[in-house]
């Protein structure tokens, strides 16, 4: 008898809370609902639109969209542009990746204990953030064209974007150059978090500069670091502004990535079945990478505060 | 101890090189922008600074158009989202609701998928709603940012829970709560991500590349790039440096006036 | 009128006067020209724009670009335009050189207007500074090749003057035309635009003979970029160099040296492909616009204007009879090289141009790239760029 009533007590307690919690869920899903609308129609559906239209040929010489199943796929894997640029994209996250983010945290924290200079130092670093990418490919550009460009003066027989081996080198120069100052910021934000007294206590056990980087800073940037890599990733494959002004993709298509390939297939040569298909791929690419790197690290960066 | 102050000497002449290094462009830029048309391709040419380039470039393209384009579209987006964001980052960090993970999980989606890969399908739609060449057409699809959802929500996380119960016991509503409680609170969390958001959409190219046929709707961008392409006979590198330095300066300008401030409320905004 | 226009730089202005002086002579007529930068990105644009359903009333656009827009069935016959006598002399009175690109069989389509052949400017200080004789610039493949080489100057390793520049970005497939159509005409396509020979042997010919002026350092190597070239030449960079007439009054006020023009050397004949942009008009629109259009392309291709546009810019006048006229011989007189490309037109080849012009386009482009810059030899190159475009025209036979 008394467990019963004691049963029924804990059971309303239970409906009252589930009551509850769809109460706030409503509460909560209406004030997401303009989020959610925006994020709907133009990420969402869009990706799906893509997959839909990567199983049609729809190009310039088809009055209507014919449907193919996979064709689309199948002569993107023969492609050689497709995978010049897939090669390139590969390249260039190897390289501008870890390069980016050690630079920034090196910079970060060697600035960071400068006694006088530091905000000189850090928009010295950080002003290429604000400097957008077409702009930057002008500047670059008179940098490095040959006999006239500033490197030019040094040696005016360099063509670093007209040989299809250095260009893409020159390219990942100036997206290091552009990128670094940006994940400077948020290293600079994630230093300011850790304690100091863990830095004093190290120092009174007489660590050196070195270890307490390995041992205290590195570790504790973790949480900043799944951010940064997330941004680093995502502008490996989107920061194509300056091919527009730079090299077209060029020479051939030694500086061609999958993104601006999307935009020559799909708005130059009006082959939106293909330029679909190069979506889903480029989508779905991102999608892995970035979930294995979420669900690998320490994910309470973003669960927990 | 004299050790390491000669080798801390050494990482900040180091640290200095570098920073020089990096400053080459931007000198670049200014010194082509104002030095005479006739000599800017002589690297020891020394000349009265000039604005004639500026006024060159004005001339033959209508930049305080594009300026006009580019502040319209900044601030349309950055209102909607300021809106958007504090809403949905509310939600992610104080309710515990149905589906909650899986909203999350969906909001991440964006961060990962960023809206330029979706230029094609996007377009497709735009142009199918008649909105291809308007501004509002090149601002919708950046009015949901998971990246500045995320943002206030570890910002409202470090705010005391007890300040939204005590205005709750007065009597306030969830409206009240936000815009009383967490808004004043949030500043921090706003100009850092403001700052993201503005310089995002002054960068902004190829969306608009594809959805602006003309000088209408054209944002600074692409005007740039327009101006700059435009040479069939040949580019002016000393107008193409005045266009670019024109195009930069207003975000520059900002960020080095107020650097500390930026720089400090992006310590204490939820970023780590 | 929406308007779309591939010029940009100085021509914009002229453009936008001469919109703004018919206005003032028509009232009832708004022409408003939209400028949407080089002759690829109009494309892009007005091709998007069709799609969309946003379609213009008229543009110029590159004259090549004629079969993609046909295939989209998206320009009016401007034959059927033509009904009064006045009409019919006035569409016969342009060069039949510049009519090749205009045109798809017996139907006239395109109205020249911009319009270019590329030729040689040669520096005489450079040529008599090499014991060459100024007035006699090279004629043959062979000379040119031992000019450009006696006229590059090397200093500590390192070249301060190169012989001759042919650009080979951007426009690359049009200067290859150049070396095809002077082996006895050869071109790089049918006349149908369905049918590509990238791979044909004069083709590897004359890539052979234009990277060799690489391979004897009288070019620089790698890609020689379209946009600096003439930038090069008036600086003395470089002796001579291959470039739309289209940039003539440019170099001619920029240049502080001596400089002549010359129509292109000839290996077994002369000759150069045509370029540039013609106007169309568009389907879709009410007849009454059609008209307008039509009326407004009448009067700008007036001889007066023509030979004035000529003037300002360095294009061909794309009408005889616009030599005619007093304003052009004047200015004949003063300045004859204004002439040359005119005179190269007897030699004029239609340029390269197909169905969905910019891809089959890109992969000639690509293969010239690739070989320029040492990542591929001749042959399998052009293989290549042959498939491609094979592939993609296949849908159009």
């Amino acid at each position: 008898m008394k467990n019963q009533t004691v049963d029924t007590s804990m059971q309303s307690t239970v409906a009252r809370a589930v009551r509850m919690k769809w109460k706030r869920s409503i509460k909560a899903w209406l004030l997401l609902a303009p989020a959610l609308f925006f994020l709907f129609v133009f990420t969402l559906y869009p990706v799906a639109q893509s997959l839909y239209s990567s199983l049609f040929r729809d190009n310039l010489s088809t009055i209507k969209p014919v449907f193919i199943g996979l064709d689309n796929y199948k002569a993107l894997l023969k492609d050689p542009v497709f995978r010049e640029c897939f090669r390139n994209n590969l390249l260039i996250a190897v390289v501008t990746i870890p390069l980016c983010m050690g630079l920034a945290v090196i910079l970060a924290t060697v600035s960071n204990r400068l006694t006088r200079g530091v905000s000189l130092v850090r928009l010295g670093f950080i002003y290429p953030t604000f400097i957008p990418l077409v702009a930057a490919a002008n500047i670059w550009m008179f940098i490095y064209t040959p006999i006239y460009g500033l490197l030019g003066y040094i040696n005016p027989s360099w063509r670093f974007l007209a040989d299809g081996k250095t260009a893409i080198w020159a390219l990942i120069v100036m997206l290091i150059w552009k990128n670094t100052g940006y994940i400077m910021l948020f290293y600079i934000a994630g230093l300011h978090g850790i304690d100091k007294e863990l830095y004093e206590a190290a120092r009174i056990d007489g660590a050196t500069e070195v270890q307490m980087f390995t041992k205290i800073t590195w570790p504790m940037l973790q949480a900043t670091n799944i951010y940064v890599l997330i941004i680093v990733l995502t502008n490996a494959y989107k920061m194509v502004d300056h091919l527009y002004i730079m090299t077209k993709g060029g020479p051939g298509n030694a500086t061609n990535m999958l993104l601006f390939y999307i935009y020559q297939t799909g708005f130059d040569y009006w082959d939106t079945g293909k330029a679909s298909a190069i979506t889903v791929i480029l989508v779905l690419m991102m999608l892995i990478i970035t979930s294995v790197n979420f669900f690998t690290s320490d994910r309470k960066a973003f669960y927990n505060d | 101890m004299r050790k390491k102050s000669v080798a801390n000497y050494i990482v900040n002449v180091l640290l200095f090189a570098l920073m020089f290094i990096c400053m080459i462009p931007v000198i670049w830029m200014i010194r082509t922008a104002f030095i005479r048309q006739d000599v800017a391709l002589d690297l020891f040419a020394v000349s009265v600074p000039t604005l004639d380039n500026f006024k060159r470039v004005l001339d033959a393209a209508p930049f305080f158009k594009y300026y006009g384009n580019t502040l319209f579209i900044t601030v349309g987006v950055l209102l909607v989202q300021f809106v958007l964001i504090t809403m949905a980052g509310y939600v992610f960090a104080r309710i515990d609701f149905y589906g909650s993970n899986f909203l999350f999980v969906l909001f991440l989606s964006q961060m990962m998928i960023a809206p330029e890969v979706l230029i094609l399908p996007n377009y497709t739609l735009m142009s199918r709603l008649g909105l291809t060449d308007t501004r509002i057409g090149i601002m919708l699809p950046f009015f949901t940012s998971a990246m500045g959802t995320l943002i206030v929500r570890q910002t409202i996380k470090t705010i005391p829970y007890e300040l939204e119960e005590a205005a709750r016991v007065d009597g306030a509503n969830l409206l009240q709560i936000l815009v009383m409680v967490y808004v004043p609170l949030l500043r921090s969390a706003y100009l850092t991500f403001g700052m993201i958001s503005v310089s995002y959409q002054w960068n902004n190219f190829l969306w608009p590349l594809v959805m602006t046929d003309s000088v209408a709707n054209r944002p600074l961008s692409l005007g740039l790039a327009m101006f700059a392409m435009s040479y069939e006979t040949g580019a002016q590198w000393s107008d193409v440096s005045a266009a670019t330095l024109l195009v930069c300066a207003p975000l520059l300008i900002a960020f080095v006036l107020f650097q500390r401030q930026f720089v400090e409320s992006f310590m204490h905004s939820g970023i780590k | 009128m929406y308007f779309p226009v591939s010029v940009g730089g100085g021509p914009d202005a002229l453009i936008d006067a001469l919109c703004k002086q018919y206005h003032e002579e028509n009232p009832n007529v708004i022409v408003n020209p939209v400028y949407a930068g080089s002759y690829a990105d109009t494309r892009t644009k007005v091709q998007a724009a069709i799609k969309a359903g946003n379609i213009p009333d008229m543009a110029i656009l590159f004259s090549i670009d004629l079969y993609s827009l046909l295939a989209m069935d998206a320009v009016i016959d401007i034959n059927s335009m033509c009904v009064t006598p006045e009409d019919q002399e006035w569409l016969n009175g342009f060069y039949d050189g510049f009519m090749m690109n205009s045109r798809a069989g017996d139907i006239t389509y395109g109205i020249p207007w911009q319009r270019s052949t590329i030729v040689l400017y040669y520096n005489k200080e450079a040529m008599a500074a090499a014991g060459l004789d100024p007035e006699s610039p090279p004629t043959t493949w062979d000379e040119m090749k031992e000019m450009a080489k006696k006229m590059t100057i090397v200093e500590n390793g390192q070249t301060t003057q190169y012989g001759i520049e042919i650009p080979s970005d951007g426009y690359a497939y049009w200067m290859l035309q150049t070396f095809c159509v002077q082996q006895n005409g050869f071109n790089l396509m049918n006349e149908t635009g369905t049918e590509t020979y990238y791979n044909d042997p004069r083709t590897a010919e004359g890539m052979r003979y234009w990277k060799s002026l690489a391979e004897d350092g009288s070019m620089p190597e790698g890609i020689v970029a379209w946009a600096t070239t003439p930038s090069d030449f008036i600086e003395g960079k470089t002796a001579m160099m291959y470039h739309t007439t289209g940039n003539l009054t440019s170099v001619k006020n920029n240049a502080k040296f001596d400089f002549g023009v010359a129509m292109l050397p000839a290996k077994d004949s002369p000759g150069s492909p045509t370029g540039g942009g013609n106007f169309y008009i568009f389907k879709g629109i009410s007849e009454e616009r059609q008209k307008a259009a039509f009326e407004f392309i009448k009067w700008m291709t007036d001889d007066e204007r023509v030979a004035q546009w000529s003037i300002d810019t360095g294009y061909v006048a794309t009408r005889p009879t616009a030599y005619e006229t007093e304003r052009m011989k004047a200015y004949a007189e003063e300045f004859p090289y204004c002439l040359v490309a005119r005179d190269q037109l007897e030699y004029g080849y239609a340029e390269l141009s197909t169905y969905n012009q910019a891809e089959v386009q890109k992969a000639i482009d690509d293969a010239i790239s690739y070989v320029m810059t040492n990542q591929q030899e001749i042959e399998p190159a052009l293989e290549t760029a042959q498939q491609t475009a094979e592939g993609i025209l296949q849908a159009y036979r």
